[in-house]
């Protein structure tokens, strides 16, 4: 997994709430069996219309954003498991996403492969997308060790929370597997012992 | 101390705690499927690492099937590589597969609990959401995404943090024709998409207890669209008579013992949840949703809410339909009775019940697709079948199918489908199609018809 510590990066704003992972990747694209290529269809059905031709009211066909943050409504990555959900965000070349909530499964999958959900108040997320759209070249900063979401130059900020071992893994580029494989000799005890 | 069903099961897997960190949580059962596997299996590969226990491991073919001529070879050459990856890995780690066409294949979340492999008190996995349908059992069952998935082949383990504990109580008696899809969609339109995130649900009340396997199924699946990671039931009388006797259950005197532990999960009494509801049976009507997602549900009697939010009105836009709207009377075209929510035989009683000695309407495209290959054996073996066909309805093979459209079965751009299926999305089935979720009662009605009709007005 890629490491993560600091990103600056411009913002594309995706103002809809209850984001869901069919739309992120439609099911008809994961027969796939490898976790790459999957950006050329994120959003594809937002992106494009069925002639393929581009959607261009559609954001991320809007030259005037950029970046590789996306800032998105409440209740982001809805949904099925699919993690393609997250291959395809990462893949397109976002490192970060922004919302004021996450569903659990897409939050844990966006963990798992260096995508780094930040979770902030409806406010904040409203003072942050205002932003963007008004100054489409606002800088924004997001530092892992210190857990904060800044825009740069102004006085935007906030903190937000993650779970300290998964902090770590981002940090230092490690993943659940390792860890667990690991643990193997206490897993085996764990088997030999269970209970119910 | 008092503990709540969820913390007995959970607290009985807890292999380690991490220090101001997750918790290391043992998996008893791995349920997988051609779409979220591959990856993991080829990252296990690329890691020289082995599969830690193959035979908790059960795999079947279901997303990405077709479901007509299912002895054929399948034309679409994407899925075809994927199902023959899915029996390769299979083949090559030791893991029973009941691959396209096996007797016991079908529908992960219907072909599980049918084999007996779904029992109370375990943990379950699988690279789907609807995995929350094995809760049913009083198992803490989960969807999981594909590095999970690899996790669990690692290690048969997941590190997790315990989430927080909602219990929704429904009392009272349902009304003629309210059936547990019903109760469902109700409790999630009142709660609405992301009540249950970070939660995980228990429903108790005499609704649920009143309810069969099948219809507790039907529940539980659902719980992931309140964003629930998983919903479960209390297992009692109903549910060890539902498991005793399948294939891979408990046989005789470990059976009894296995009952006898069984009975000390439910919650103890004064145990205390992070969040309670309660809602009252008879309010609860059949319903259908109006929407894109599924908290956007109204009794079918009800008109669509007339709320101001860029969000409500984008889904309506996509929809087509209008604030203040009634459904009743909006031609149908599509009509899909199927997917883990609602392809068990029970369903297909209710719908074979209300269509005999109707015909199926002149507009309507009609799919019925089993869960699995024993419900298609049993339909045919009830007579159900020549019903269904005598109504100039279509039953095809088992699969997940129209649900999520991977495979053929589409619906064309613009039409709207009532369907017993989860999820309301956008283009879910298929590019531009419009979902209205229903149950299969509701389902067959519209299928009748041409058109949704107030389906009450017939049961009162």
């Amino acid at each position: 997994m890629e490491k993560f510590t600091t990103l600056q990066s411009r913002a594309i704003p995706l103002q809809i709430e209850n984001v869901d992972t069919d739309q992120i990747i439609p099911a008809r694209f994961l027969k796939a069996t490898d976790r790459k290529g999957f950006g050329d269809n994120v959003f594809r059905d937002w992106r494009y219309h069925k002639d393929g031709s581009p959607n261009s009211d559609f954001v991320l066909n809007n030259s005037k954003y950029s970046g590789s943050i996306l800032v998105a409504g409440d209740n982001f990555g809805c949904g099925s498991s699919r993690e393609h959900a997250a291959w395809a965000i990462t893949d397109f070349g976002f490192k970060v996403v922004v919302s004021s909530f996450f569903a659990d499964i897409f939050k844990g999958n966006a963990l798992n492969n260096g995508l780094l959900p930040v979770q902030v108040s409806e406010t904040f997320l409203k003072t942050l997308l205002t932003q963007i759209e008004n100054y489409p070249e606002t800088t924004i900063e997001v530092n892992l060790e210190s857990q904060t979401i800044s825009v740069k130059g102004l006085d935007i900020s906030a903190h937000f929370d993650i779970d300290s071992y998964k902090k770590t893994c981002m940090i230092n580029g490690y993943d659940d597997i390792d860890y667990l494989v690991n643990n193997i000799k206490l897993i085996e005890a764990f088997e030999a012992e269970k209970t119910y | 101390m008092s503990k709540t069903l969820f913390d007995k099961v959970w607290d009985s897997h807890v292999v380690n705690t991490i220090e101001n960190g997750p918790q290391i949580l043992y998996i008893d059962k791995h349920l997988i499927h051609e779409v979220t596997s591959p990856q993991a299996f080829n990252e296990l590969e690329e890691r020289g690492i082995p599969v830690l226990r193959p035979d908790q491991i059960v795999a079947t073919a279901d997303h990405n099937t077709p479901t007509q001529n299912q002895d054929q070879p399948i034309k679409d050459e994407f899925s075809r590589k994927q199902l023959e990856q899915l029996s390769e890995n299979c083949k090559k780690n030791d893991i029973t597969l009941y691959e396209l066409g096996h007797k016991y294949n079908g529908i992960v979340h219907v072909m599980a609990p049918e084999l007996g492999v779904t029992q109370p008190g375990i943990t379950m996995v699988c690279g789907d959401s609807h995995t929350s349908t094995h809760g049913a059992f009083g198992a803490i069952a989960f969807g999981i995404g594909t590095s999970q998935v690899a996790q669990v082949f690692a290690s048969q383990c997941l590190l997790l943090t315990k989430p927080k504990s909602l219990r929704v109580t429904v009392n009272g008696n349902l009304k003629n024709g309210v059936l547990p899809k019903d109760v469902i969609l109700y409790i999630i339109a009142k709660l609405g998409t992301n009540s249950g995130t970070g939660y995980f649900c228990e429903y108790a009340g005499n609704v649920f207890e009143d309810m069969s396997m099948e219809g507790r199924m039907t529940v539980c699946n659902m719980s992931i669209e309140m964003g629930a990671r998983g919903g479960m039931i209390a297992p009692d009388q109903t549910t060890f008579d539902y498991v005793q006797g399948r294939e891979f259950a408990p046989k005789g005197e470990d059976f009894k013992k296995k009952v006898a532990y069984w009975k000390t999960l439910p919650t103890d009494t004064d145990a205390q949840f992070d969040k309670e509801y309660h809602f009252d049976a008879q309010y609860i009507e059949p319903m259908v949703t109006y929407g894109t997602n599924p908290g956007m549900g109204i009794k079918i009697s009800e008109t669509i809410p007339e709320v101001s939010d860029a969000s409500f009105e984008k889904s309506l836009k996509y929809m087509n339909f209008k604030k203040g709207e009634s459904l009743i009377n909006k031609p149908i075209n599509f009509v899909f009775i199927g997917s883990c929510t609602n392809s068990r035989i029970e369903d297909f009683r209710v719908a074979a019940n209300y269509i005999k000695g109707k015909q199926k309407a002149d507009n309507v495209t009609a799919w019925l697709v089993p869960g699995s290959k024993q419900v298609e054996a049993q339909i045919i073996e009830e007579g159900l079948k020549t019903v269904f066909e005598d109504a100039g309805f279509e039953l095809r093979q088992p699969g997940c199918s129209a649900c999520l459209a991977m495979n053929d079965d589409k619906i064309p751009q613009g039409e709207y489908c009532v369907s017993t299926s989860n999820r309301n999305f956008e283009g879910r089935q298929g590019q531009g199609s419009r979902t209205i979720l229903a149950s299969p009662l509701v389902a067959a009605a519209t299928a009748v018809e041409g058109k949704i009709i107030d389906i009450t007005k017939q049961l009162n």
